[in-house]
């Protein structure tokens, strides 16, 4: 089959089989684990596909783009999608010893298995309002992620998740219909074609600040991002670690997809924009984060730091700029799922989240503290570690003379390098408070088999993270690969129309 | 027509940005209700009225003449290649565009079923707090 359509059809084939199973919860995480691992296996090919062969795309139900609805998957989708079935596969091993019995006969596999078919959705679609429908999948199985277990910090997390996030959907779908409006078309290759024919580039500009906010209010930019560290550090740690490592991506996702397809015929006012943006949402970000002392909470925050230097490397506009977001996704959506698989160890095995009231793990668990050194460094930028070349490549694409900002970019990289130090402190003092400062009994010894599973997944993407960054010239090749097709799009839409 | 339709927009979504900073729950819920219906209203704006035309397409003179299959004849902005004589099976030029139509559906149908989750989730949060006033609902901020 189609390898597009097979990445789309697994997690809902697994969700499917999990609700036919309704009877037996205890069938429900064999089942998602071995859709997962199918999944993972369906999207290395896809990536293969793309590596090899260029953008592939295809048709659903034969309607010829531009009428039909195509899915396309470039190298920057494929990669997006092999890095989702990566950590579907852990968070989904990880969720056996971690989701109580409660929640999974409610349909935590289900959602789970939904929310990660929308996020492929997001993806490999080629058209916009489709994207606005997965959108859509993504968020309701999020939603009911969110709230399963009913808990009264969920409940108070997820209003101003649902809210914000339904007020998100409606800016999108108005700005996808003004755009249908100006130019008469909804697929991307098309409305590539149609807006660089446009003439007055200026008008779109409107329509390309509603998408920024619909967006940049998913992925947590600045200073749209308040709802992030108010709600995902509420709902266990398996959904934390994968609404941490994906969501937001996916809004980033949209954006360099937006920002480089179809709104180009102004970049000096939008990425301009976005280079400010990108500035405020780093400072904002880990500035928060110093002055928390709640494991998740802290690295909510980060998250939105890291985000920042993604918006920047879509913003410079350059091969090297948008390599560094992709290798950026791609090493951060691993680091960050990570760190939150981690810090649901250390509350497995202290009880708490609070770091002031955890400590002495390093010589009860000190395998725990390297799993835990590794993706914190990562973060970070310490070098050989993957944080530090993503770090490299996006300071070095703003330090560049070929950017549209010669004068501003600089600052940025300041901003840049300042973010990384105070990220740096951030991660030390988690290393203190957890592991190195003396601290109270542990908590109930863990069995066998829920070692095994809580720390397979985490041993896995340390052992990639440590993998990206002792050959980054293998991934980084691909991002820059994967850039080039993003400020060249012809072979996109080229894959796209050829096919009537 | 576009003037009145864009004030009614327009009075929607400051009615809406008004019910989604009050205090209480339910009308947070009723400006996500209300902003949505501002937005299908943007939409089927936005892509242009007409009065009156009616997206059919008429039916071919003769088999002949009919459009091959899988050259959708039926979207209002058909390429001309492969349909000899086009008057048949494509729509007028003065029918009204079937897309935004099928959009706003799509959304209707979508916040539909995203309004029966928020209000079951509302409800939930009234039972766990207590309250369903939002300025008791902090301790998730700090």
């Amino acid at each position: 089959m189609d390898p597009l359509v097979t990445c789309l059809l697994l997690p809902f084939a697994a969700a499917i089989a999990c609700l036919l199973c309704w009877r037996w919860p205890s069938a429900h995480h064999a089942i998602t684990v071995a859709g997962m691992a199918c999944f993972l296996a369906a999207a290395v090919r896809l990536f293969l596909a793309v590596d090899a062969g260029g953008v592939v795309a295809v048709n659903i139900g034969n309607w010829p783009a531009p009428f039909g609805i195509t899915l396309v998957a470039d190298l920057t989708a494929a990669i997006m999608v092999v890095v989702t079935a990566i950590i579907g596969l852990a968070v989904a091993v990880y969720s056996v010893a971690d989701i109580d019995r409660g929640r999974l006969k409610f349909g935590y596999c289900i959602f789970l298995n939904l929310m990660l078919m929308g996020v492929t959705g997001a993806f490999l679609t080629g058209d916009i309002f489709n994207m606005f429908v997965w959108f859509e999948v993504m968020l309701i199985s999020s939603f009911v992620l969110m709230t399963l277990g009913g808990e009264r910090p969920q409940m108070e997390g997820a209003i101003k998740y649902v809210v914000l996030n339904l007020i998100s959907s409606a800016f999108f779908l108005a700005a996808c219909g003004i755009l249908y409006g100006k130019t008469g078309t909804l697929n991307f290759a098309d409305l590539a074609i149609r807006t660089k024919a446009m003439m007055q580039p200026e008008l779109l500009t409107v329509t390309a600040m509603m998408f920024l906010v619909a967006f940049g209010l998913k992925a947590g930019i600045f200073p749209l991002f308040f709802w992030l560290p108010a709600s995902y550090h509420t709902p266990p740690v398996a959904v934390s670690a994968i609404f941490a490592g994906l969501l937001t991506k996916v809004g980033v996702y949209a954006l360099v997809r937006v920002f480089t397809l179809i709104f180009v015929g102004d970049t000096p006012f939008t990425h301009g924009l976005l280079l400010v943006l990108a500035g405020l949402t780093m400072l904002s970000g880990v500035l928060g984060a110093v002055a928390q002392y709640d494991f998740r909470r802290l690295l909510s925050f980060h998250i939105v730091s890291q985000i920042g230097y993604m918006i920047l490397g879509l913003a410079l506009f350059t091969q090297w700029a948008l390599a560094g977001t992709v290798f950026y996704l791609f090493h951060h959506i691993i680091v960050k799922t990570n760190l939150f698989l981690v810090s649901g160890i250390t509350r497995r095995m202290t009880g708490t989240f609070d770091l002031r009231a955890m400590g002495g793990l390093y010589s009860a668990a000190p395998w725990l503290a390297l799993l835990f050194f590794i993706p914190a460094m990562s973060l970070g930028g310490i070098p050989p570690l993957s944080g530090f070349f993503a770090k490299f490549a996006v300071v070095k694409a703003s330090l560049r003379g070929d950017t549209m900002f010669p004068a501003g970019a600089p600052a940025l990289a300041a901003i840049a390098l300042a973010v990384g130090l105070l990220t740096l402190f951030s991660m030390t003092k988690i290393w203190n408070e957890v592991f190195w400062k003396a601290g109270p009994a542990d908590g109930p010894p863990m069995p066998r088999s829920e070692q095994w599973l809580r720390y397979a997944p985490v041993v896995v993407l340390a052992a990639l993270t440590v993998c990206i960054g002792l050959a980054p010239s293998f991934f980084f090749d691909i991002a820059l690969r994967a850039a080039d097709q993003l400020l060249n799009p012809e072979a996109y839409i080229q894959a796209v129309m050829r096919r009537n | 027509m576009e003037l009145i339709l864009a004030l009614t927009i327009g009075v929607l979504f400051a009615v809406a940005a008004y019910l989604l900073l009050r205090r209480s729950i339910v009308k947070m819920i009723l400006g996500i209700v209300v902003m949505s219906q501002a937005v299908n209203l943007l939409i089927l704006t936005a892509a242009g009225l007409t009065q009156g035309g009616v997206p059919f397409v008429a039916a071919p003179a003769s088999v002949a003449d009919a459009a091959p299959s899988g050259l959708g004849a039926s979207a209002a902005g058909a390429k001309a290649a492969g349909l000899g004589d086009g008057a048949e099976s494509r729509l007028g030029a003065a029918a009204a565009d079937p897309l935004p139509q099928a959009l706003i559906l799509t959304a209707i149908v979508i916040s539909f079923g995203v309004l029966a989750f928020t209000l079951a989730m509302s409800l939930r949060a009234d039972q766990t707090v207590g309250t369903d006033d939002l300025d008791a609902m902090k301790g998730t901020d700090e």
